[in-house]
């Protein structure tokens, strides 16, 4: 078994869907991120309101109330389950099923905020998130949704030029899910890395050879030829 | 079919998916010729990243899919319904019934207010120092200010203080509702001291005010507004209880389930208490400062209270009441 952050939901046509699971960490910082954006945004809403006098005052105090509790509510319910920190910290909010979060279900999640903030600093929501398995606060809990990591844009994959070579032993699916693994990742580190890792397969072939080597096993797996 | 070959038989069809998934995503109506094919693409594209799976292409590839796989799913099963209807059929018949069907829990929050209220009013009936182990010195002085006869100072309001004082309400007393709510999830105990707290406060504040000879500007001034917003403090406690008990005794339900079926049916009340609240504010803002005769507003105050009770008693009541259920 493998332990991990991914929850696989079957959807009703039959395929499965994998989440990944988004811990306290970056959804504190999401937080963090929207509480400053908007005390600036209240406090640059504050300066033309003082103009205004005590009425000023006045609608300054349903701003504060708006921003406190529907801030959150109105971008997740119309913007795909994302407020901007949640944005910037590549997350979103969807319902247990996988399914886009609503109105209904943001506004409660929201509204049991004040549950997970007790005593202080989201101390209840923080141990209970790490005793649940899928990582909810009470809100998640009773509204059924998560926070999840959205996926970040692929890049396009560079091409790779070059022949393939047939490898040397009976190719088993996790070699090949491997061998791809490297090809799709191994331009992301360094050669040296890549060598230290061609060597695990190659042991007996000079590190710069049999990274060479491995690559040209990755091309033919992915059948670039 | 080698990985390379599947990508590039597919990849037209996944690109024209990411198409009209971002014309689906912004916050514009999507122009309905790019979604033409967008069902057909999501099921392929199921049948795509199973296929992707079980021959073991590169792992790129399997979270690319599934990525735009969720993107879909999201877009496909979203839901708008309009929402006027809604908003209708929410203040005739859902959140009266929604109210009803947890009488029991507002009958508690509304005797924990209530008895507190009339102990600590009696208490200090009986001994007026006591009004100080409930009300620091400076909410006393306050009070006094507000509402004395002698010391308040009432000519100088203008539009500008309504204003000012809608606001004040909306933010403080809108947001003790949602606090007690959710303080209602704390096994109940949030909900349960919430209501008794505001209930000694009232008490409080209106035992020291008749002791002081303010009774009838205290009372002109809240009677009014006090319908809509002591019942919405009511109700709101009682949802937050209903939510506490569901995770105490969640019966023969998962205790995670008890509280999402509890969090569904708070759900109307919830908003149906935002609403009252919205409107205590600006009754209590427009109408409370007023003065005008103690027997027109006592007149009002009455009238107030009555419809809110006939309405949240047997508002949505009847056959037409039918139709609506199950439109969860």
């Amino acid at each position: 078994m493998r332990i991990d952050d991914q929850l696989h939901i079957d959807t009703p046509e039959g395929a499965r869907l994998t989440l990944s699971l988004a811990g306290p960490l970056p959804r504190a910082l999401a937080y963090s991120t929207d509480l400053a954006i908007r005390g600036l945004a209240l406090a640059v809403i504050a300066i033309p309101l003082m103009l205004f006098g005590r009425g000023g005052m006045g609608l300054y105090m349903v701003l504060l109330f708006l921003m406190e509790w529907f801030y959150p509510v109105l971008f997740e319910a119309l913007w795909q389950g994302r407020t901007p920190g949640k944005r910037m910290m590549g997350l979103a909010v969807v319902h247990g099923n996988g399914a886009p979060l609503g109105f209904n279900g943001s506004l409660v999640r929201n509204l049991l905020r004040t549950a997970d903030l007790f005593p202080i600093f989201y101390l209840t929501g923080f141990v209970v998130m790490l005793i649940t398995p899928r990582a909810q606060r009470l809100g998640d809990l009773a509204a059924d949704t998560l926070v999840i990591h959205t996926p970040p844009a692929r890049a396009a994959r560079p091409r790779q030029d070059g022949d393939g070579e047939v490898p040397d032993w009976p190719l088993s699916r996790d070699d090949q899910l491997i061998l791809l693994a490297f090809s799709d990742r191994g331009a992301g580190l360094s050669t040296q890395r890549q060598e230290e890792l061609a060597a695990l397969a190659y042991p007996e072939l000079a590190p710069a050879a049999a990274r060479e080597k491995l690559q040209r096993v990755a091309r033919h797996v992915l059948g670039g030829a | 079919m080698r990985q390379s070959q599947f990508e590039q038989r597919y990849r037209p069809q996944w690109e024209r998916l990411e198409t009209s998934l971002a014309a689906l995503e912004s916050p514009r109506r999507p122009d309905p010729a790019t979604l033409t094919g967008f069902s057909a693409d999501y099921q392929s594209l199921c049948h795509q990243l199973a296929l992707t799976r079980e021959r073991g292409y590169s792992l790129a590839l399997q979270e690319y899919l599934n990525g735009l796989m969720l993107r879909a799913h999201r877009q496909l099963y979203r839901y708008h319904t309009p929402l006027l209807p809604r908003l209708v059929a929410f203040f005739t018949t859902d959140f009266p019934r929604a109210v009803r069907h947890q009488w029991r829990w507002h009958l508690i929050s509304t005797l924990c207010f209530v008895l507190s209220a009339g102990l600590v009013w009696a208490m200090i009936l009986h001994d007026p120092e006591l009004v100080h182990t409930v009300v620091g010195p400076q909410q006393v002085a306050d009070l006094e200010e507000m509402y004395h006869p002698d010391l308040r100072d009432a000519s100088g309001r203008d539009r500008q203080d309504d204003v000012m004082m809608f606001g004040y309400y909306i933010y403080n007393n809108i947001g003790i509702a949602f606090r007690t709510f959710a303080g209602g999830l704390l096994l109940g105990v949030g909900a349960l001291v919430a209501m008794l707290f505001n209930g000694s406060f009232f008490g409080a504040a209106a035992g020291h005010l008749t002791l002081a000879g303010a009774a009838q500007p205290f009372f002109t001034f809240v009677i009014a507004h006090g319908a809509p917003e002591l019942t919405a403090i009511f109700l709101a406690g009682g949802a937050g209880l209903r939510m506490g008990w569901a995770v105490l005794a969640p019966g023969s339900w998962r205790r995670v389930d008890a509280l999402r079926r509890a969090a569904g049916e708070c759900l109307p009340v919830m908003y149906g208490v935002f609403a009252l609240l919205v409107l205590a504010a600006f009754i209590e803002a427009f109408w409370s400062s007023r003065e005008l005769a103690p027997q027109i507003k006592y007149g009002v105050g009455a009238a107030c209270w009555t419809l809110l009770l006939l309405y949240l008693l047997f508002a949505g009541r009847g056959s037409r009441s039918q139709e609506s259920h199950g439109s969860e």
